[in-house]
């Protein structure tokens, strides 16, 4: 986990040394706002990962000798199948649509995003299916 | 139901019982699908037939061309064809292509995790690309048409007074679609690539095609809100009367450019990454050798990444209101890990037992037409150079050289994973012959539009004056396309003529990465069993013990 928190950190300090440079130099506002930004996010990801790759152990995947056996168990949980990301795709083009038709494809456009959303909640509350 | 997954234990024998996964078939699977390959596959299907909706308009417009009074399309209809190719070819075919398509399909197999961190979430990104790619070209059928203000969509051009209609809303509700995928699919990788490896597939084991995509996610998650915010600025400013962009209300213009760029240089490089990704790997496995300069290719891939969020105003130096030295400087400094690329890829190649399979030749074409488009992207990062050549046929051929590269990188993935992902290879001959037209109809393409830009010809022009060079050149150029053309065609052929002909084998290049573990195509959630990963070339490692498994490209012998 080291590695991938030093990345993103190595990321932040970049993006922040360029903010510094650009903003001072060129005192755009646009620019500076964006570059600030985009090392926020090195920081808080980066800040994250450094945080918990002090206090766990080593993972077999960043173990160099690292052995299937030691990353025997449970990966994680995978749903098999299941229509709400469709569903919710579908309500999330009405809703667009709908800035461009009429505000009345808000109505089935975010009807189906609400019932998208509480479908995959509850999909994966109790384990995925259609 | 959800699978409750266990790791493959690499002493497992190898059995194909698992593979029988039940659930539904046809249409109901494709639309409840969360399995990663199918989700890319659905992304590579998808893109590839923007690319061919993408060419056929630009041929439309090469037409238009070939003679200085063109009468074939309307002056509008120009405007919608060239504003089009460009949204479709960068908005919904380079980037969906490799980071929706192959980077879905391939990245979770090469570190060796049964799918994607969040299957779901994948499935969303693919719905939300599809449905805005419809949307996008919803535009033609409007009765005003499509979006017409080019892809960059300048404002104060954009507005609701100069493009009124609804073919520029359906480009902004379009691109706000398939950002939100872009988003989704960034986060997704990053999570599977942070958490999902497989023991002892450390960040410096990982295939150099993963860790562009590593990479390519985290710019996306950099940029690709700027432009969401961007696009909901524009959207405002045409129909809630805002006036973000426009003087009159104490807007500023030229905002929109920097919101624009600061999203738009990043996306030259989340389209080129994955395409130097997929080049590297090729170059690897058909010269017999790992890569060369292992760390130093990851450095040079964050390197570029990191300098292209510090670049986007070289888009803007004529705009008279931008630090021309700041952006020059770090413009030309991007040449330096780009060029680190370039001498690793020729030394993956120096002294190595070249295959010149029809990826092979690709990924060389790749190479030539890269560097003629990198070393013309030097001189327009000098802005006495820029103010010369800005908005002429010169740029245009500049980055039609980057993203024929592209192409040219896209197709010898295909030719290289396609047997993976279907089982089955690709005709060799007919792959040589598409390599041939595609090579030579892009240079005969690009070459003379760089000499059409010297020679003053502004882009974005339906009629030209009776100048003989210029009509000479741009007959050149539009002969070029045709060639291109019918390059795609022999693709399409070749993908008829091989249909489940020429059965690939789980390995059939002898290849290094972990993808070529498994069987092709690999089963559902992708390992019966793992090999030990002790190198950035596991499966090469397992297949020939004789050779010592030496990390970060070292000879072998």
């Amino acid at each position: 986990m080291k590695v991938e928190a030093k990345l993103l950190l190595g990321l932040g300090v970049f993006f922040g040394l360029m903010c510094a440079v650009y903003w001072n130099w060129s005192l755009e506002n646009a620019g500076g706002v964006m570059m600030f930004a985009g090392m926020l996010l090195g920081f808080l990801p980066g800040g994250y990962f450094y945080w918990w790759s002090r206090r766990m152990k080593t993972r077999p995947e960043d173990d160099p000798q690292g052995t299937h056996a030691q990353g025997a168990g449970v990966v994680g949980a995978f749903p098999g199948t299941s229509i709400w990301p469709f569903t919710l795709g579908m309500g999330a083009f009405f809703s667009v649509l709908a800035l461009v038709f009429g505000i009345w494809l808000l109505v089935p456009g975010l009807g189906l995003v609400v019932w998208a959303i509480i479908g995959g909640t509850s999909e994966g509350r109790r384990g995925g299916q259609v | 139901m959800t699978d409750v997954l266990e790791r493959p234990h690499v002493e497992e024998p190898e059995h194909h019982g698992h593979d029988a996964h039940h659930g539904p078939s046809g249409l109901l699977k494709w639309l409840t699908t969360t399995d990663h390959k199918i989700i890319g596959l659905s992304y590579t299907v998808t893109s590839v037939l923007m690319l061919v909706i993408g060419g056929a308009f630009a041929e439309l417009i090469r037409a238009q061309l070939a003679s200085p009074n063109g009468t074939l399309v309307s002056f509008a209809q120009y405007n919608e064809l060239f504003t089009m190719h460009g949204s479709v070819m960068i908005y919904l075919f380079a980037g969906p292509f490799a980071f929706g398509g192959l980077a879905n399909i391939i990245v979770p197999i090469q570190i060796g995790a049964p799918d994607m961190a969040f299957p779901r979430l994948n499935a969303l990104s693919y719905w939300l690309y599809l449905t805005g790619s419809i949307t996008m070209l919803l535009g033609f059928f409007t009765a005003g048409g499509a979006a017409n203000f080019g892809w960059v969509a300048y404002a104060p051009l954009s507005n609701s007074i100069n493009t009124p209609g609804a073919g520029a809303d359906l480009w902004i509700g379009g691109l706000l679609l398939t950002g939100f995928s872009a988003i989704f699919t960034g986060v997704n990788l990053v999570a599977t690539i942070f958490y999902l490896r497989a023991p002892g597939m450390t960040m410096f084991r990982m295939p150099i095609f993963t860790w562009n995509m590593l990479v390519t996610a985290i710019l996306i998650l950099l940029a690709f809100p700027v432009l969401t915010a961007g696009l909901i600025m524009l959207y405002a400013d045409r129909h809630f009367g805002t006036h973000i962009f426009s003087v009159a209300g104490g807007g500023v213009p030229v905002l929109w450019q920097h919101i624009f760029w600061f999203w738009g240089h990043p996306e030259v490089y989340i389209l080129a990454l994955p395409f130097f990704g997929m080049a590297t790997e090729i170059f690897a496995v058909f010269s017999r050798k790992p890569v060369f300069g292992y760390k130093g290719m990851v450095f040079a891939t964050i390197s570029i990444a990191a300098l292209s969020l510090g670049v986007w105003a070289h888009h803007m130096f004529t705009t008279g209101v931008v630090l021309l030295p700041f952006f020059s400087i770090m413009s030309l400094l991007i040449a330096v890990p780009t060029g680190i690329k370039i001498f690793n890829w020729i030394g993956t190649m120096w002294r190595g037992q070249v295959w010149f399979s029809s990826a092979m030749l690709m990924a060389i074409g790749f190479l030539v037409t890269f560097l003629i488009g990198g070393l013309t992207g030097i001189y327009l990062a000098s802005p006495p150079l820029d103010f010369f050549t800005h908005d002429t046929y010169f740029v245009v051929a500049h980055f039609h050289s980057v993203v024929m590269a592209l192409v040219f990188a896209g197709m010898g993935g295909l030719y290289y994973w396609g047997p993976k992902v279907t089982g089955y290879l690709l005709n060799e001959r007919l792959g040589k012959i598409q390599f041939w037209f595609l090579f030579i109809g892009t240079q005969v393409f690009t070459l003379p539009m760089y000499l059409l830009g010297l020679r003053g010809m502004p882009r974005r022009m339906a009629v030209y004056p009776h100048d003989p060079q210029w009509k000479f050149l741009n007959d050149i150029a539009s002969l070029g396309a045709v060639l291109i053309g019918i390059s795609t065609i022999i693709f399409v052929v070749n993908l008829v003529v091989s249909w489940k002909k020429y059965p690939a084998g789980d390995n059939p290049w002898d290849a290094q990465t972990l993808e070529w573990f498994t069987t092709s195509p690999p089963p559902h959630h992708n390992f019966y069993r793992l090999p030990v990963i002790r190198s950035e070339r596991p499966t090469w490692d397992h297949n020939h013990p004789e050779h010592h498994a030496l990390a970060h490209g070292k000879a072998d012998r």
